[in-house]
C-alpha cells in the first residue's frame, strides 16, 4: 500500500505536535513539518505531498498567501488543502475557501475531526 | 436406388422422432397425474379433518402449539436484538468516550511536553500563550509573574489587547489577585454577563504553596461558546506545569547570571 505524505505548515511548535500526534494515528503516513509559509511553499515544491494543513496567521509567510501561490502552480494544483486557523469569521473562511483550500477548520482543533478530514481528503477508509 | 433408400430412413428417423416426442409427453402426463393425486390426497385429509371434530381440534391444538413456540421464539430474538442493539451502543458511546479522552491525553501530553521543553523565560512564557491560544481557544488574556517584593502582580505576556487592557493587581485582591491566594481556578459563572475588561478565568499559576503568577482570560475566540471539559483540565495542567515552568526558567536565568559574575570574578583574579 503506497504510503500518504502530509505536510503540517504551521508556526506553533505546540500545534504541530498535537496535529502530528492525531495524523500519525492514520496507516501508513509520513508526516512532514513547515514552520512557516515560505518553508511550507519550499517544501512542497521539492516534494510531493497528498494533503497540506495550513495555518493562517505566520510570519514570513502567511497561509493565505501560500495557498494562492500553491494554486498557481500545475503540479499542486490537485493536492487537498486544509486551513487550520483561529479565525472562526465568515468572510475569512470564504475567502481561503476562494483561493482555492478545501476544509477550513477553527482552533481549538478536535483531534476527531482533523482525522476525519483528513481521511476523506486522502479517501482512506 | 439408394434415394429409395435414403428417403425410407429419414421417414423412419421422423417416426423414431415422433415416438421419441411422444413419450415425453406421456411422462410429463404422468409426473402431472402423480401431483395432482398427491394434492387431492392432501385436500381430502383436510376434508377429514375438518369434517372429523376431533381430528379437526387435534390439528387447531397443534397448529396453535406451534405458533405459541414461534411467537415465543419471536420474543426471545427480539429481546436478544435489543440487547444486541444496546449492547452495540455501550460500546459506542464507549468507544466516543476512549476517543475523547484518548485525544484530551494527546493535548495535555503536548502541553505538558512543550513546557518542559525550554528553560528560557521568553521561550516559556511564549509556549503558554501557544496553549491558551490553540488549546484553549482564548482571544484576549494575560500572564501575570508576581514580584515577591512587593506582592504585585504584573502582565509580562498579553495576547489580543496591549499591556494596559490589563492592570497590575495585588495578591489576594481582585479575580486575579484572589485566586492566586488562595490557589483555585476563579471561573465567571455566565460567560456573557462578564464586563469587558474583566477577565472570566483567572488560573493561579503556583509551586506547592508558592505563588508564581496567574493566567487571566478576558474572551474567547468567536467561535467557541464556552468551557469544555478538557478545558478545565488544561487550566489544572497550566496550574501546575506552567508556574514550574516559570519558576524553573527564572531559577536558571538566575544561576546563569551568578555563574557568569563568578566566572567574570575568577577571571579578574587569575589574569
Amino acid at each position: 500500500m503506497r504510503r500518504h505524505r502530509i505536510l503540517i505548515v504551521e508556526d506553533s511548535p505546540t500545534m504541530r505536535q498535537l496535529l502530528a500526534f492525531a495524523l500519525k494515528r492514520l496507516k501508513d503516513v509520513d508526516i512532514v513539518e513547515a514552520q512557516d509559509g515560505m518553508d511550507g511553499l519550499r517544501k512542497l515544491t521539492a516534494d510531493a505531498f497528498d494533503l497540506a494543513l495550513v495555518d493562517i496567521n505566520m510570519p514570513v509567510m502567511d497561509g493565505l498567501k501560500l495557498i494562492s501561490l500553491v494554486r498557481g502552480e500545475d503540479s499542486l494544483k490537485g493536492m487537498p488543502i486544509v486551513v487550520i486557523t483561529t479565525e472562526g469569521a465568515r468572510e475569512d473562511r470564504e475567502r481561503a475557501l476562494a483561493l482555492g483550500a478545501d476544509e477550513y477548520l477553527t482552533k481549538p482543533i478536535q483531534a476527531n475531526k482533523v482525522l476525519q478530514v483528513a481521511k476523506s481528503l486522502l479517501k482512506i477508509g | 436406388m439408394s434415394e429409395k433408400r435414403e428417403g425410407l430412413f429419414s421417414r423412419a428417423e421422423e417416426v423414431i422422432g415422433l415416438f421419441r416426442k411422444g413419450a415425453e409427453f406421456t411422462q410429463e402426463l404422468l409426473r402431472e397425474n402423480e401431483r395432482l393425486r398427491r394434492e387431492l390426497a392432501r385436500v381430502e385429509g383436510q376434508q377429514l379433518a375438518a369434517s372429523d371434530e376431533h381430528a379437526w381440534e387435534k390439528l387447531r391444538g397443534e397448529l396453535l402449539a406451534r405458533i405459541e413456540s414461534l411467537e415465543g421464539e419471536r420474543t426471545d430474538m427480539l429481546e436478544r436484538l435489543h440487547q444486541v442493539e444496546d449492547e452495540n451502543r455501550h460500546f459506542t458511546e464507549r468507544y466516543i468516550e476512549i476517543e475523547e479522552e484518548n485525544n484530551n491525553l494527546a493535548s495535555l501530553y503536548v502541553a505538558s511536553f512543550q513546557l518542559h521543553s525550554t528553560l528560557h523565560l521568553p521561550e516559556v512564557l511564549q509556549i503558554i500563550v501557544e496553549i491558551v491560544i490553540n488549546l484553549i481557544g482564548a482571544e484576549v488574556f494575560a500572564i501575570y509573574v508576581l514580584d515577591e517584593k512587593t506582592n504585585v502582580l504584573s502582565p509580562v505576556a498579553s495576547e489580543g489587547a496591549g499591556p494596559g487592557a490589563f492592570p497590575a493587581c495585588r495578591l489576594g485582591e481582585g479575580m486575579v489577585g484572589g485566586a492566586l491566594a488562595n490557589g483555585e481556578t476563579a471561573c465567571a459563572d455566565e460567560l456573557e454577563g462578564v464586563e469587558p475588561g474583566q477577565p472570566i478565568v483567572a488560573i493561579p499559576l503556583r509551586v506547592q504553596e508558592r505563588p508564581i503568577g496567574a493566567i487571566a482570560i478576558q474572551r474567547l475566540l468567536q467561535q467557541k461558546d464556552g468551557f469544555t471539559p478538557l478545558d478545565h483540565e488544561l487550566f489544572t495542567l497550566l496550574a501546575g506545569h506552567a508556574a514550574t515552568a516559570i519558576f524553573a526558567a527564572r531559577l536558571y536565568s538566575q544561576s546563569e547570571r551568578k555563574l557568569n559574575t563568578i566566572q567574570g570574578f575568577l577571571d579578574l583574579l587569575t589574569k
